[in-house]
């Protein structure tokens, strides 16, 4: 598998080149949000705002009725915890074109509660207008600006960065409100988002060999979610449906899911995979995976509970566990 | 005196904001701001839709500021419980017709107590308090990128120094050389608990505002003259503030006798009501 390294400033430097509207704002986590080069390249374009994030979202708020396409980074619990207001009242009422992109989604950083954003799409969710986006491999990364700036009005992306494994061919790019089939089954339908997609896809490999056919599908667009693309996996699987997400299982994909199923009478079981109720503390990403119940070993042993046996596959017989070093050149900081 | 009328007759209002900046919000809209005429309706629609992808056309309440232009000045008043001073004022210029006011706080009515941005006199959401100020610096600083000539100018009332989203902004207008962004500040010392200075003093506003490396000056709110001057007495690279000493009782003392809660005007007795209509009969 390849694995690249900060997709999103290269990405984003070249993208924005002919684009002279769109400006970026930071709130002092300029390397930590891979938008260094982009300050390098068009200083102009560049808001340094400091540790002030709520007038960092109403600011880009007036950028917008000014005519320009404001992108925000910082930590998503910056974002959707300390402007929460100036986001409803600032953006996304007036509907106006402010872009979020809040890094370290869940359980991504070792940061500990205070930088883990583990209820940030339950939130984003609730609220009128915005969409929401959450790749889940360098494809994604590489190819969501696009969508993000045609999406109409205010857009949070649950994104990632540091080192990002491609999951999906380079030239199927991200589209929106567009599940990715990455395999097909009768048995089981299993929905991941974000970093779950590849840590499931440590398992579907396994389950195969076993005789548990899984129809996987990664979800990248949590609103507006479009319902029709999924009804079939949906109603589909022999055993129930499975979701995976790195966030609580309140108010994400799961609570989608659910919401979809009992909207259009699916009466398949439904096995929610997430942090559970609670929050988290710092620690390694496999570390915490394994703790909150987020790694292939859980999503076997809840087929298993699904399908009523013993399968038997061990940590050994899983795809193998990509360890992204907690020191490493892709990364401003170990956050 | 006409929102005096418009309580009476509704038993109750924002009054005492309507007397703290009755003078502020003339000069504005008479001498300081280049506005063009108004654009909309002078009777409001009825409220229009929210914006977003399913909403209807959405119709935005700065078109009662006239047209937006390169030369002309954009208006934003924060503290949106003053929507029934700035009706007032609306009507008072032309802008606005005055059976628009009869339309307050009706069901389905754009004309809306705590004014949204479909409100007349409206261009964004100021009811959560000191967003606007960041909101227009944005747009301040935006309009001096484009080379525009015209400025921003924000009302803020003082209790939103409370905040801390206001020195943020005030210490981001300053760090990016944002001079195109004047205030001005109903320093009227009431919030709706009562006396600011017993609820959470934020004196002396005018060095604060200053150590922040904006200008600021002080100018009794009540003088016209004086208010309209002071839009002038500003440097170029800075925001610009100015501090309107303002009584929330001017001009109809009867509301001297509720001190100190003043915020919002209701009335407690029959005979404190008459007390009101005696004294506008007198007059109105």
């Amino acid at each position: 598998m390849e694995v690249l390294s900060r997709v999103h400033e290269r990405n984003l430097v070249a993208w924005a080149k002919d684009k002279p509207r769109v400006v970026v704002l930071s709130a002092d986590l300029t390397g930590s949000t891979e938008i260094a080069e982009f300050r390098r390249a068009y200083p102009d374009r560049f808001f340094s705002m400091g540790v002030a994030e709520q007038n960092m979202v109403s600011f880009a708020a007036g950028l917008a009725r000014g005519g320009y396409i404001p992108l925000i980074h910082t930590f998503s619990v910056f974002i959707y915890r300390q402007a929460l207001n100036q986001i409803v009242s600032s953006v996304a009422y007036p509907n106006l074109p402010v872009k979020f992109f809040g890094f370290l989604p869940g359980i991504t950083t070792p940061g500990g509660a205070t930088h883990q954003a583990i209820e940030d799409v339950a939130v984003m969710r609730a609220m009128p207008n915005m969409t929401i986006f959450e790749p889940g491999d360098a494809t994604e990364v590489e190819s969501i600006l696009d969508p993000v700036l045609a999406a109409q009005g205010p857009v949070y992306v649950r994104m990632l960065r540091g080192e990002i494994p491609r999951l999906f061919p380079q030239d199927e790019p991200f589209v929106p409100g567009r599940p990715r089939i990455l395999s097909e089954g009768k048995d089981i339908t299993l929905l991941t988002s974000g970093i779950c997609t590849e840590e499931a896809m440590r398992a579907t490999t396994a389950l195969a060999g076993c005789g548990i056919s899984v129809r996987h599908l990664h979800v990248s667009t949590h609103k507006p979610m479009d319902g029709a693309a999924l009804l079939d996996a949906l109603a589909s699987p022999k055993y129930g449906v499975i979701t995976m997400e790195n966030h609580t299982t309140i108010g994400g994909l799961g609570s989608e899911i659910a919401e979809l199923m009992a909207e259009n009478r699916i009466g398949v079981g439904l096995r929610r995979m997430g942090i559970g109720d609670s929050f988290a503390h710092g620690g390694s990403r496999a570390y915490l995976m394994r703790e909150y119940g987020l790694d292939a070993q859980t999503l076997v042993r809840v087929v298993e509970s699904l399908i009523g046996r013993k399968i038997g596959i061990t940590e050994a017989e899983l795809g193998a566990v990509r360890i992204e070093a907690v020191h490493s050149l892709a990364k401003a900081e170990a956050l | 005196m006409r929102v005096l009328e418009h309580c009476l007759k509704n038993d109750g209002g924002y009054l005492s904001q309507a007397c703290s900046s009755a003078e502020m919000l003339s000069t504005l809209y008479l001498k300081t701001l280049r506005l063009g005429p108004s654009v909309a309706p002078a009777v409001p629609l009825p409220f229009p839709g929210v914006p977003g992808t399913r909403g209807v056309s959405y119709v935005n309440g700065a078109g009662y500021n006239g047209p937006v232009g390169p030369g002309l000045d954009r208006f934003f008043l924060s503290p949106a419980h003053y929507a029934l001073a700035l009706y007032a004022v609306l009507i008072e210029t032309g802008r606005m017709s005055p059976e628009g006011l009869e339309q307050f706080n009706k069901d389905g009515s754009s004309v809306e107590m705590i004014g949204g941005e479909h409100s007349p006199g409206f261009e964004a959401m100021g009811g959560a308090l000191a967003q606007t100020l960041s909101q227009a610096a944005g747009l301040a600083w935006a309009r001096g990128k484009t080379g525009d000539e015209g400025r921003v100018f924000v009302f803020l009332s003082d209790g939103e120094f409370q905040e801390g989203q206001t020195w943020e902004a005030i210490q981001a207008m300053v760090f990016h050389g944002i001079g195109n962004l004047i205030a001005y500040v109903d320093v009227n010392g009431q919030q709706c608990d009562g006396p600011m200075e017993e609820v959470m003093g934020i004196e002396p506003l005018d060095a604060r505002i200053r150590a922040f490396g904006a200008t600021a000056v002080t100018v009794d709110g009540h003088d016209p003259a004086a208010l309209d001057e002071a839009s002038r007495d500003k440097g170029p690279a800075a925001p610009h503030f100015v501090l309107c000493r303002t009584d929330p009782c001017r001009g109809v003392e009867l509301l001297e006798r509720r001190r100190p809660k003043l915020h919002y005007l209701r009335f407690t007795s029959p005979a404190e009501k008459a007390g009101y209509e005696a004294f506008f009969r007198e007059r109105g």
